[in-house]
């Protein structure tokens, strides 16, 4: 008898050791930095990624702002722990697609999972931006936004103007600045975010006109910047003189200048199709345009470069590793998850059928203006000028273009002494970081 | 009693006021901001008096479910932050008053050298050495530990300086006379010195409390577990400046409750300082 | 000033262990690490690795934005370290006067440093700037040009204000403490003897809080040197145009964000050796004039 009950449960002890040695899940980090509803997004992505198969599991990490991620990857790279997943920032895309040794290529990643990389099935003008030049895709675009145009539209009959055609040109839109503040309809008439994302970077790709030479940076990173070309010049001199005169105000380096326009103390406002969300919230009357794009430039409207982060892939990594990631790119770009992310974050499609599933279902009807910042990218093939910059030092560079922005917008200097110190500083900088 | 002055006293309670009206106004200010509803917030000027938001905001935070504070529960992250600034602050304490011990009451060679040390740790900024650190930690299999948030931290030069300072002005017939007495060094430590010393102790637990409760890179970095994050950085993960949707009235909450627990540390104290000092009355 | 000690050989070594393995591993161990990374090129992933000698040092002293770091840090420090100390002992002595609600104010002007500098920026970007802040807002209605967004010198203050405002309550602490640990007894003599409250304070308390000064005196330095970027990034990210770009905030900028790792090292070496000799400035020639007891 006795020996009966040990025999079962010595079996039983077999089968439960034996369930214990099931399948063990590969965990993979996602390593982010999104705050906010959109940390939120992130965790949901997860979570049903998870549950769609018993794989492989996402476990997304809050690393804090942009460049503290970067850090923690570095250094997570540094002490050979670095986790599976990391979201740079378009900034960084220099330094990423500097550490050959250090990343895996997102196209490469793909296939290792058994899938098969068609470009031509993402949005051309964000992945060109996050491509080699030879094409190979390098990382894959999560969060893009294009800068596009809003006005109060409040103002805008207060002022006289045209309630439902937003300015097209710059020089529209400047003259439009005056009117709104010579008819007192606010006290400010234009601000704008990210003067260097904006009015340098996109400037160059949808005016198409050089920001550096090598193709801004993609053949080659001995660049050698053109900023103080006439067309740069006349721009921020204009912008210069609209200060002087209180029709332009200054909101800072990054986004804060969205609040001057959502206190109704500018009228125009131009800005990351990704601060749409508080514009809504904030129950103005607004309206939105296309960026404004310079009335001499010959070959303008051209097409916008993406702003926003992407996600890479380290190297180092096992096979299966690697195949859970593909998966989960896979499902991110499935269309009923990226017409999801697209209409519920304000992030732009990354796949083209995502973008029509969205367009048939007639979002973009009931929400206009949320088609804007992506037919900015599509119309045209980018050209050279319009691929974006490639440097592995911008956020350094970017320093020194506020730097003297600040300089000229407090009357200290016009914009053609601005853009030759941004020019020479900028290019001891770059010649510095080969 | 001294005579008080009739015109020294109401002066005192005005600079206090205003001293008060500089010092305390942006809390003030926080808690106002966590009463009024997001769009309030949105368009500024934000008004001075508190809203009416108060029950709906702190409700939805506090109970509104998992999700609301950056997906851990409010409750886990007040415990992570507690264990790490009470392990921080009594750490920190407890080594820094034996090494100041050591400095002052005795003669050893490289005596200076160990207190210049210590000393220098205080000129190195975290972010500068953090890629290396970060790799000792790893090496040392200290991520997402309570002893990897807490250890890294407590090596305070600020404690040691202070307690020197102070054992610096105990008359030395104290010592001699424990001398005197064979009473031995740890003898003295802790029927004598310790007790002069309780004020310091409690100023000391106050700041070191608070500047443990208060870390945010060190955290960030050393876990990777979500359900190892303190309050300070869930905080973080809900701000956002750039990309929109940044529930502003939740945020605030949120800054209200990390700063409740120090707050309520400094109450607490106050009233050890007070006893504290009426015994030390020699 | 011969100080009576205790004869044992080995139990200071003992008593201080606990300290020194900590500092050793967790600081000295990898501050080595990034410091000699002063003398390197180096990529931030590590990847390609040149030995340049003393080229950082060279490229960052000739740098014209290096001179002008060290003039906004003297600027910006002296002033911040004076203010908050000077404002905390006002009101600490205040404090010691009252009667009546002396806890209540006390502790109400302890909190704020309880507040996280990650927090407090966010609070002052509440209050302060030109695009968002209502202080900002109400300060342009009454006319005067506030945007520190564009004038330097704004800039500045605003940025001290900040700094010392969160100091502030840290040497209130202290001096409170400091004031009450000095015996009812030496005050009331000297009352008796017929000197004022301004004679008392300068002749018997402050002297008697010597140590507490001299301990937040140097403190107060470190601090405004080392610890002060988390605010002046939250505020007004160094700049315009560098305005408040201090020697800490260039390391942070450098190294952090632009991720140039040889040349922030180079700038900490730097930033270390002259904080070690101010502050060794201030142990030999202040220290001295401190009363001890």
């Amino acid at each position: 008898m006795n020996r009966k009950i040990l025999g079962a449960a010595v079996a039983l002890g077999a089968l439960v050791a034996g369930a214990g040695q099931a399948v063990a899940v590969t965990e993979l980090q996602w390593w982010h930095a999104m705050s906010g509803a959109n940390n939120e997004v992130v965790d949901t992505l997860a979570k049903e990624f998870n549950e769609s198969q018993d794989a492989y599991k996402i476990t997304p990490v809050f690393k804090g702002t942009y460049p503290e991620t970067l850090n923690a990857g570095i250094a997570a790279f540094r002490a050979k722990q670095p986790p599976a997943i990391i979201q740079v920032f378009d900034v960084g895309t220099g330094v990423m697609m500097g550490a050959e040794g250090a990343v895996m290529p997102v196209a490469d990643v793909l296939e290792a999972g058994g899938y098969t990389f068609d470009k031509s099935n993402y949005l051309p003008g964000i992945v060109a931006y996050y491509s080699k030049p030879d094409g190979t895709m390098l990382s894959f675009p999560y969060n893009s936004s294009s800068p596009i145009l809003y006005y109060n539209k409040d103002i805008f009959e207060k002022a006289g103007l045209d309630v439902d055609s937003p300015p097209e040109t710059w020089q529209d839109v400047f003259a439009a600045a005056r009117t709104i503040k010579e008819s007192g309809a606010a006290e400010c008439g234009y601000t704008s975010t990210w003067l260097t994302w904006i009015h340098l970077e996109n400037f160059a790709a949808w005016n198409n006109v050089a920001y550096g030479t090598n193709e801004n940076g993609l053949a080659g990173t001995d660049v050698e910047l053109k900023l103080n070309e006439p067309l740069y010049v006349e721009h921020f001199q204009d912008i210069a003189d609209l200060a002087k005169d209180g029709v332009f105000r200054y909101g800072g380096r990054t986004s804060e200048a969205k609040q001057l326009f959502l206190s109704g103390e500018c009228g125009i406002l131009t800005e990351s199709s990704g601060g749409l969300g508080d514009i809504v919230k904030s129950g103005m009357n607004y309206g939105i345009g296309q960026l404004p794009y310079d009335a001499n430039a010959e070959a303008a409207p051209q097409n916008t470069i993406p702003g926003g982060a992407s996600l890479w892939v380290f190297g180092g990594k096992s096979d299966e590793e690697y195949k859970g990631i593909a998966e989960f790119f896979n499902f991110l770009s499935q269309t009923e998850i990226q017409s999801r992310l697209h209409q519920v974050s304000g992030y732009l499609p990354v796949t083209m059928d995502a973008y029509k599933a969205t367009k048939d279902s007639g979002f973009y009807e009931e929400n206009p203006g949320r088609e804007t910042p992506i037919l900015q990218m599509m119309g045209k093939e980018p050209t050279e000028n319009s691929k974006g910059v490639r440097l592995p030092n911008l956020p350094q560079l970017r320093d020194i273009e506020n730097e003297q922005f600040e300089l000229m917008l407090s009357g200290q200097q016009d914009a053609q002494a601005a853009l030759d110190k941004i020019v020479e500083l900028g290019n001891e900088a770059i010649a510095e970081a080969q | 009693m001294i005579e008080r002055s009739p015109i020294g006293r109401p002066v005192a309670h005005v600079l206090l006021v205003l001293g008060l009206a500089i010092v305390a106004f942006p809390i003030y200010y926080t808690f106002v901001a966590s009463t009024q509803t997001l769009q309030t917030i949105l368009r500024p000027p934000l008004p001075l008096v508190p809203g009416d938001q108060f029950l709906d905001n702190y409700g939805e935070a506090l109970f509104g479910g998992v999700d609301r504070i950056g997906g851990v529960s409010v409750w886990t992250l007040l415990f992570n932050t507690s264990v790490m600034a009470l392990g921080i602050a009594v750490g920190k304490i407890v080594i820094s008053i034996l090494s100041a011990f050591a400095i002052v009451f005795f003669r050893f060679p490289l005596r200076m050298t160990f207190f210049w040390l210590i000393f220098i740790t205080l000129m190195l900024p975290v972010e500068v050495r953090i890629l290396p650190t970060y790799k000792v930690m790893v090496d040392l299999g200290m991520i997402d530990t309570y002893a990897g948030l807490i250890l890294p931290l407590i090596a305070s030069a600020t404690a040691t300086l202070l307690f020197r300072q102070f054992f610096m002005t105990i008359p030395s017939e104290l010592v001699e006379a424990a001398r005197v007495d064979a009473a031995g060094p740890m003898r003295f430590f802790r029927d004598i010195l310790l007790p002069l010393s309780k004020t310091n102790i409690a100023a000391l637990f106050v700041i070191l409390f608070i500047y443990g409760w208060t870390q945010y890179l060190w955290p960030l970095l050393v876990t990777n577990d979500n359900q190892m994050n303190t309050i300070v950085i869930a905080l973080k993960k809900m701000v956002s400046f750039a990309d929109a949707d940044t529930p502003w009235h939740l945020v605030m909450v949120t800054a209200i409750l990390a700063i409740a627990p120090p707050v309520l540390v400094v109450v607490l104290m106050q009233r050890w300082f007070v006893r504290g000092l009426v015994e030390a009355e020699k | 000033m011969s100080k009576a000690v205790f004869p044992n050989k080995w139990l200071p070594y003992l008593l201080l262990a606990p300290q020194v393995a900590i500092t050793l591993v967790f600081f000295y161990w990898p501050a080595s690490q990034a410091l000699y990374q002063s003398v390197l090129r180096q990529d931030p992933f590590g990847l390609k690795t040149t030995f340049v000698g003393l080229a950082n040092f060279r490229s960052v002293l000739s740098d014209p934005g290096y001179l002008n770091a060290v003039k906004v840090t003297a600027i910006f420090s002296f002033s911040t370290a004076i203010l908050a100390m000077a404002l905390a002992l006002l009101l600490a002595s205040a404090a010691e006067k009252v009667v009546r609600g002396k806890g209540f104010y006390r502790t109400l002007l302890i909190w704020p440093y309880a507040v996280a500098p990650a927090v407090a920026g966010m609070l002052w970007l509440f209050m302060f700037n030109p695009a968002m802040g209502t202080f900002a807002y109400m300060l342009r209605r009454s006319g005067y040009n506030w945007d520190p967004l564009l004038n330097g010198d704004q800039a500045m203050l605003l940025v001290v204000v900040a700094a010392a405002w969160k100091q502030i309550s840290y040497n209130f602490l202290f001096f409170v403490a400091a004031l009450q640990s000095i015996p009812k007894s030496l005050t009331e003599a000297a009352a008796i003897d017929g000197a004022g409250s301004t004679k008392r304070f300068w002749t018997i308390v402050f002297p008697l809080i010597a140590p507490t000064t001299f301990f937040l005196l140097v403190v107060n330095t470190v601090y405004a040197f080392f610890d002060t970027f988390g605010i002046i990034d939250a505020v007004t990210a160094g700049g315009p145009a560098r305005a408040t770009e201090t020697l800490v905030y260039k390391v942070y900028i450098d190294g952090f964000v632009n991720l140039d790792l040889g040349s922030s090292a180079a700038q900490s070496v730097i930033l270390m050796a002259i904080v070690i000799a101010l502050t060794a400035v201030q142990f030999r020639y202040v220290e001295r004039r401190v009363h001890y007891g």
